[in-house]
């Protein structure tokens, strides 16, 4: 034993003052890039925006993460990234800490809307959930435990149990859930699965007849289905589309939202503004979300606009390459890293 | 050096000048091989020390320690946050423990016919083997026991979902395992030859050799060996959390889900707020868990040292 002692010491030691050299001497960013952190239903449509902004503006490299509105916003609170992504507005405490951090009050810019769909495994017959069934299963004290409790005959979870999945708590789309589904005060139930990423929860239902989880609509892979969304139960439910989405058909639509310190300027300000112009919107829409013109036209003309969404739903761009093995293996690798070394995470266009 | 002092006399005087000029590399090297000895102790030192100086102010100022230890109840995002690791503490036991039954027969088994029973070149293949088991990357794991385990688990035991205790213990145990090999084995190779020669010499069957003579003589090797793996499973971060399920609530069958201590602080320190009461229960769980890791290493310090006074007694 002490001879095996004395070989690992002097290794261990090298191995850490190379690692510590190695983070004194890495390189550091200049002004063209642009930190963009925060939300996992957003990472896929960032990831998009960047490389499409990244081949008209060579000089600019947006760098994204994920990790979840909390840590976008956590991020903007510390002042270390220039715009934080977020799936939940921020909370009166959070722009008060970032004000008194930095001196400047968050500036917030919806950006898109999404339907946050519920997933179920793709053999699951069950159609239609109302807000209350899902209470009573993800709420804490909850009494639906059992997928015959919903007149569900699912046959492939042979032992009928319902396997409720959720997100990290601090992910938006758990917060936004808790908000608006268990009601504010109310708690997850104990024992709930909580997945660190949007394409992982996903995954995980594709692999699980006993599973139900929440995510962001433009995760929906041929694996999974999207259950139609009721208010009350016995009520006729709305599929989570880009037209139930803008006609308030569907209850559980929200905006995706940007935020920065103070009045965007520069290069984020020009970004911001691409994303907001023709190309940006038009990434919204391929990533499965709702754009902002969308919306803007259905406060106008209601028909036309759901029409002409309705018939981009359909196209197969909005479900591109969501593969659901590379999907699980990237998110995978990301979380990996996002425990090691922040930076290494970061991803960014090729050069 | 001593070395250097006790060199016979001869060579010395033949090279009685140009000795003086080569104690100086000498004396770089010692220094240098100091100041690495030294390093160790100050990188734990310092490790803990700012975990405790991140932890500490919520540790003495809010934290409430009943509830901490006692409540299963862990809603740090909520309005009113709830810290209770119970159900955290008891998920990590629970794995750690599964995984320790299946990888320390299994290592040691392994780590006898290593070193006693297979032949030089089949020895050369696996140890081979152990060392690439050991080289795979903790998300490798992660996904495996996401994509296949899970799988497999629903499809035997018939459990609604295949990521839980018995999923984690399986993956935790496939990990440990070549460090209670590899280790294990150097604990038997050490054993002098003269021991086994003289055992079988008086007429003692391999597995009395084994079983009588080599397990007592490598004890303190053997336990090292179990205690490194016991660490490489508590301290496991990244495959427990996908291979667990990753939900709060103390466990009571293998096929529960659980969350464990170290997943905890993966999947939410990166979005706490600095300084923030969650960033910083987060840091007490680390200190937590370096009292885990110093009671284990104590313990095992203790039970050496109890093992060597029976010896010299």
């Amino acid at each position: 034993m002490p001879k095996h002692r004395d070989r690992t010491l002097p290794a261990l030691a090298a191995g850490l003052v190379l690692l510590l050299a190695g983070g004194c001497f890495s390189k550091r960013l200049d002004d063209s890039t642009i930190k963009i952190t925060g939300s996992d239903t957003m990472l896929q449509l960032c990831q998009a925006w960047a490389e499409e902004y990244h081949k008209t503006h060579p000089d600019i490299s947006p760098q994204i993460r994920g990790g979840g509105s909390g840590m976008g916003i956590a991020g903007l609170c510390n002042g270390k990234i220039d715009i934080a992504t977020a799936s939940r507005a921020m909370k009166p405490d959070e722009i008060e800490l970032a004000k008194n951090n930095t001196g400047k009050e968050p500036k917030e810019i919806i950006v898109g809307r999404d339907a946050l769909a519920i997933y179920v495994h793709k053999d699951n017959p069950m159609e239609t959930i109302s807000l209350d069934e899902l209470a009573e299963i993800y709420g804490e004290g909850g009494k639906i435990t059992r997928w015959e409790q919903l007149d569900v005959d699912n046959t492939l979870c042979r032992d009928g149990q319902i396997v409720q999945v959720s997100r990290q708590n601090s992910s938006g789309t758990y917060a936004y859930f808790r908000e608006e589904v268990l009601g504010g005060e109310r708690q997850y139930k104990q024992g709930t699965t909580s997945q660190s990423g949007s394409a992982e929860l996903a995954t995980l239902i594709s692999r699980t007849p006993c599973a139900i989880g929440y995510s962001g609509m433009g995760y929906k892979t041929d694996d999974v289905k999207l259950l139609n969304v009721s208010a009350k139960k016995g009520e006729p439910g709305a599929p989570p589309t880009v037209e139930t989405a803008l006609d308030g058909s569907y209850p559980l639509a929200r905006p995706l939202y940007l935020y920065t310190l103070g009045e965007p300027s520069g290069a984020v300000q020009e970004f911001i503004s691409w994303v907001l112009g023709p190309e940006g919107q038009a990434l919204v829409e391929r990533e499965g979300y709702v754009p902002n013109a969308a919306v803007e036209s259905s406060d106008k003309e209601p028909t036309e606009g759901a029409e002409r969404a309705a018939k981009d739903e359909g196209s197969d761009e909005a479900e591109k390459d969501h593969g659901g093995e590379q999907d699980g293996a990237n998110k995978g690798a990301d979380a990996a890293e996002k425990q090691g070394d922040g930076n290494s995470s970061d991803s960014q266009p090729e050069q | 050096m001593a070395t250097v002092s006790t060199l016979p006399d001869g060579p010395r005087a033949r090279r009685g000048t140009s000795s003086r000029f080569r104690r100086v590399p000498e004396l770089l090297i010692e220094a240098l091989i100091r100041l690495c000895g030294w390093s160790a102790i100050l990188f734990v030192f310092g490790i803990f020390f700012f975990v405790f100086r991140e932890g500490a102010p919520f540790l003495f100022g809010g934290l409430n320690l009943r509830e901490f230890f006692t409540s299963s109840k862990w809603n740090p995002t909520a309005n009113t946050p709830h810290y209770g690791i119970l159900g955290l503490l008891t998920g990590t036991l629970a794995v750690t423990a599964l995984a320790m039954a299946i990888a320390v027969p299994l290592g040691l088994g392994a780590a006898v016919f290593v070193s006693e029973f297979c032949s030089p070149k089949l020895k050369e293949g696996l140890k081979i083997a152990i060392e690439m088991l050991a080289a795979i990357p903790s998300i490798v794991w992660g996904f495996i026991a996401y994509m296949t385990l899970n799988p497999m688990i629903i499809a035997v035991t018939g459990a609604p979902v295949g990521l839980n205790i018995l999923n984690g213990g399986i993956i935790l145990a496939l990990m440990s395992v070549p460090v209670i090999v590899s280790v294990g084995e150097d604990a038997l190779k050490a054993v002098p030859d003269s021991y086994r020669e003289a055992a079988l010499a008086l007429g003692a069957s391999r597995w009395e050799l084994v079983y009588r003579v080599l397990f007592p003589a490598a004890k303190n090797g053997l336990l090292a060996a179990v205690l490194l793996g016991v660490g490489r499973a508590i301290g496991e971060t990244m495959a427990v959390l996908m291979a667990t399920g990753h939900a709060n609530q103390i466990p009571t069958s293998l096929l529960d889900r659980v969350q464990t201590l170290t997943a905890t602080i993966a999947a939410e320190l990166g979005e706490t707020v600095q300084g923030g009461d969650h960033y910083r229960v987060l840091f007490v769980i680390g200190m937590l868990l370096f009292v885990i890791a110093f009671v284990v290493n104590l313990t095992a310090d203790l039970v050496v040292r109890g093992v060597r006074g029976k010896q010299n007694a």
